[in-house]
């Protein structure tokens, strides 16, 4: 998950590293109070998860509470790279007299954590690398041992932060790993880091990505979800403990396992590009068992998608055996017409591997009008992108 | 394409064939007392896998029944390695334990250890593996997330159903289990000598690269057929390798051409991010070093079955 930057500088204020004083708004009258809460000059910025918002006016000066609800308003509602701008956080200014970068994030070629830090921050890390490699410190921390203060005095050494800064950078790469570890954070980039004129180390920018797979040992990160900016769809999905992805095409793709499904989806393109390029309409994992119930929730989350013109459920048995995932199919549609769902949608079922004959055989036997029998991944791929596109 | 030779007596050489599990592998369970442990530990039994226990330190001494014999429940690795001479154990704890349990594991200095728990923190793979570097790889690991190691007609550490295929000279080295099993499973009538799963999680103690390495040094595997997906750069990084040190002809596949941005698909580690993991930069990679590579499991399987029949 990654965090919005109020979020991040939240985060980070909550383990004691140096960051501006702020808060966040979702209204202009909100950004008021902050303001005036804050005194004095203020700066405003679009929360949203996407870079270049700067450039699209997401970012604005304000010299008082009043020119902060202006700017507010202005800056809410905005639409940056197709994100909507639903809050605003606002801070107070700070003299920049140099702007450095820092960051932990996870290396996974090398399977460990990485350190990257930098004396030419403010912009695009990865073209520093490019343009001035010898700018840019890349240490490998041991995931057991981590980041103490004389492994930070090593970074800090090697990427030649002036003397005057060392000390504050070492603490800060100290707190800022305890707090990557506390968290279960993949990345925490701090860009940039400033030394303000008066010779103050602070955090301006806070990006933050949590480990999903950690959230059993961090239920409060459940509370940084936003659930405003998540798809209705996925949010159905997600209450039914479904893996549901929502995508933009007309064939709704239902299958088990993440691979056999991920592959499912580029067989559907491939074979939607004969039909007018009909596409996948999402992505959905059923997982290892296929019961009736999984099989109709499933059903269900991909039927209530208005873009959805046909399905295209494709099941390979390992340990799921096809007779089981066939009688649950039946008995999905029994259970969403018992639900007064109507099912109106083409169905192209594939079933291979353990008991495919046996699954095939319950499925004919049941005779759907809505089922269609197709025996081959490419075959059904290619059946379900033609009933998409002739619509229903 | 000349087949490489094995050695005369290999066909009887049953603890020659295959990488990494064989016949004479002694296999053991963390995690033997669960629903989904035990479930897979009769199945393993029956595919032949030679289970000698089991570790629950909660029920050491009491023991489990499965296909009519009694196994074991040990109080610990190093204790179940001692008493039955295991050398593989397949971990079946859930997330909140399983950095302890692979911990352990290496700490016994068992050699090989398949953890198939799905949803393990990213922290703690990072930490069970810095732990076997800084121990001097005591361990092989495979996994977390991954449906395990299976050499087909000889034993079967994981939850890889045994009956879709028989003994062959395909290897298979796969991020995604059900792939694992339709490849398997078109291929059938060739056979496999070992299927590696190695999990999509985007830390994995066993890589693509390391299954092409073994592959490539097994009498008994002809070609290689390589499952790869979209998020990081193993793939690419595979590639170099496949370049550099592997002459077996090798097939190829990658899942998630669709995959928007941004947008994690099922698995941990499959997300593209920024430009970095798309489908598109992995299968140039592999074209690019002579990898042919199929645009659906059917068509990957059709270049490996042209490649077995000496075309």
């Amino acid at each position: 998950m990654d965090l919005y930057e109020y979020q991040g500088r939240e985060l980070f204020e909550r383990h004691g590293l140096p960051v501006l004083a702020g808060g966040v708004a979702e209204t202009p009258e909100e950004a008021r109070a902050i303001a005036e809460r804050l005194g004095g000059g203020v700066v405003v910025k679009a929360q949203v998860k996407v870079g270049g918002r700067g450039k699209a006016g997401g970012v604005k000066l304000a010299k008082d509470a009043a020119e902060a609800t202006a700017r507010a308003s202005e800056i809410l509602g905005m639409d940056i790279k197709d994100h909507r701008v639903n809050q605003v956080m606002i801070t107070v200014t700070a003299d920049i007299a140099e702007e450095y970068y820092f960051s932990y994030l996870l290396d996974r070629a090398n399977r460990t954590f990485l350190c990257i830090a930098s004396v030419a921050g403010g912009m695009d890390i990865e073209q520093v690398a490019a343009e001035t490699p010898e700018k840019v410190v890349k240490a490998t921390i041991d995931a057991n041992t981590g980041v103490d203060e004389a492994k930070a005095r090593e970074i800090v050494a090697a990427a030649n932060f002036p003397a005057e800064v060392t000390d504050q950078v070492v603490d800060l790469a100290v707190k800022l790993w305890q707090a990557f570890i506390a968290e279960d954070a993949t990345l925490m980039e701090v860009n940039p880091l400033a030394r303000t004129s008066s010779g103050e180390v602070l955090c301006l920018d806070a990006k933050v990505s949590l480990d999903d797979n950690a959230s059993f040992r961090h239920p409060e990160h459940a509370a940084l979800v936003d659930v405003a900016a998540v798809d209705p769809l996925e949010q159905l999905a997600k209450e039914k403990d479904l893996n549901y992805v929502k995508l933009d095409g007309e064939v709704g793709v239902i299958g088990n396992g993440a691979g056999l499904v991920m592959s499912t989806l580029d067989v559907v393109a491939y074979a939607g590009e004969k039909y007018g390029g009909v596409k996948p309409a999402n992505f959905l994992d059923i997982g290892g068992g296929a019961s009736a119930s999984v099989m109709a929730n499933g059903l269900e989350v991909v039927l209530s998608d208005p873009a959805v013109r046909s399905v295209f459920v494709n099941v390979f048995g390992g340990i799921t055996a096809c007779d089981e995932v066939a009688n649950g199919i039946v008995q999905a549609l029994a259970l969403l017409e018992q639900r007064g769902e109507q099912v109106t949608k083409p169905l192209v079922v594939r079933l291979d591997g353990n008991n495919a004959e046996a699954g095939r055989a319950i499925l004919d036997a049941a005779a759907s009008p809505l089922v269609q029998r197709v025996d081959t991944m490419d075959g059904a791929a290619d059946r379900a992108a033609e009933l998409a596109a002739a619509g229903v | 394409m000349a087949r490489p030779t094995g050695p005369p007596n290999s066909r009887l050489r049953g603890s020659d064939m295959a990488i990494w599990l064989t016949k004479d592998s002694k296999v053991i369970v963390q995690g033997i007392t669960g629903s989904e442990g035990l479930k897979h530990t009769r199945r393993m039994v029956a595919a032949g896998t030679n289970v000698v226990g089991g570790v629950n330190p909660r029920k050491a001494g009491q023991s489990v029944e499965c296909d009519g014999a009694q196994l074991p429940v040990f109080a610990s690795v190093a204790e179940a390695m001692a008493a039955t001479g295991a050398d593989t154990t397949v971990i079946f704890v859930p997330p909140q334990f399983t950095k302890a349990a692979v911990m352990e594991a290496i700490d016994a200095a068992i050699g090989l250890a398949v953890v198939i728990t799905e949803g393990v923190p990213v922290h703690d793979t990072a930490a069970f593996w810095a732990h076997n570097v800084t121990a001097g790889h005591p361990t092989r690991i495979i996994g977390p997330n991954c449906p395990g190691i299976a050499s087909p007609g000889a034993s079967n550490a994981g939850i890889i159903p045994a009956d879709i295929t028989g003994p062959g000279r395909i290897g298979l080295v796969s991020k995604s289990g059900t792939l694992t099993y339709q490849m398997m499973y078109e291929l059938r009538d060739i056979g496999f000598s070992t299927c590696v799963g190695i999990g999509g999680d985007p830390v994995i103690g066993t890589t693509h690269i390391d299954a092409l390495a073994a592959f490539q040094d097994d009498p008994e595997t002809d070609a290689i057929v390589m499952i790869g997906e979209i998020g990081g750069d193993a793939e690419e990084r595979a590639a170099d390798f496949i370049k550099a040190s592997v002459t077996k002809p090798v097939v190829g596949y990658i899942a998630g051409f669709t995959a928007p941005p941004g947008k994690t698909m099922g698995h941990a580690g499959a997300i593209i991010s920024g430009s970095s993991g798309t489908a598109e930069a992995k299968q140039a990679a592999l074209e690019a070093v002579g990898v042919k590579v199929g645009k659906t499991p059917s068509e990957t399987a059709r270049l490996m079955r042209k490649i077995m029949s000496g075309g």
